[in-house]
């Protein structure tokens, strides 16, 4: 007697792949959460009302930034130069307004005159790395895949 | 107004922050995410001391 396939259709690799495939309900929150979270750091889990998360978040990227400008770190501007020079812009941009703000007052292109700035130019990219993250993060809790 | 730190501190500031990010981040549990964040955290400080010997024995 030939052996019964175990394996229905619901529980099938090729089913799992397709629903794990199926799109997120886009709303409004889904959209305004990572944006609001990259222009304030923190802010996109605050409006979901993470207070504790959003705080933390904030504290962390925000702190993270202004230790980088103290320590004489460079805040990158839009380049086309060297590929190191174009990524350190893409990760600064990632501060969201921080990086607007201290763009606008014209911080972190001062003269260097500590050896130890080049920690400072890595906090601020960091930062704007970190942002982006807990701004994927907030997405996640509106559309329900994170509580 | 400039902030000179050491080499050490510096880096661990950058482990304790970069820590709470990725603890709330990548677990969705409260208790999950102090775990995590602390995990994080060590691997951060060890790593640093790791690496610091290292360049001493490269040195030397």
């Amino acid at each position: 007697m030939p052996r019964a396939n175990k394996t229905n259709v619901a529980e099938s690799p090729a089913s799992k792949s397709a629903v794990k495939a199926q799109p997120q309900p886009i709303t409004a929150m889904s959209v305004i959460a990572p944006a609001v979270g990259w222009l304030i750091p923190g802010a996109g889990h605050l409006i979901q009302r993470r207070w504790g998360r959003g705080l933390l978040l904030m504290l962390s990227v925000v702190a993270m930034f202004v230790l980088g400008v103290l320590m004489q770190g460079k805040v990158y501007a839009f380049n086309t130069g060297d590929i190191l020079d174009i990524l350190g812009f893409v990760g600064d941009l990632g501060a969201g307004g921080l990086y607007i703000v201290a763009r606008a007052l014209d911080i972190g292109r001062g003269a260097i005159d500590l050896a130890t700035a080049d920690y400072g130019t890595k906090f601020i990219i960091v930062s704007g790395l970190l942002n982006i993250i807990s701004a994927v993060d907030a997405n996640a809790i509106a559309i329900g895949k994170k509580k | 107004m400039t902030l000179q730190l050491s080499h050490f501190s510096a880096a661990l500031i950058f482990a304790l922050f970069a820590s709470i990010v990725f603890g709330i981040t990548q677990r969705s549990e409260q208790r999950e995410m102090v775990k995590y964040g602390a995990k994080c955290f060590v691997f951060f400080a060890l790593g640093t001391i790791a690496a610091g010997w290292v360049m001493w024995i490269l040195r030397h």
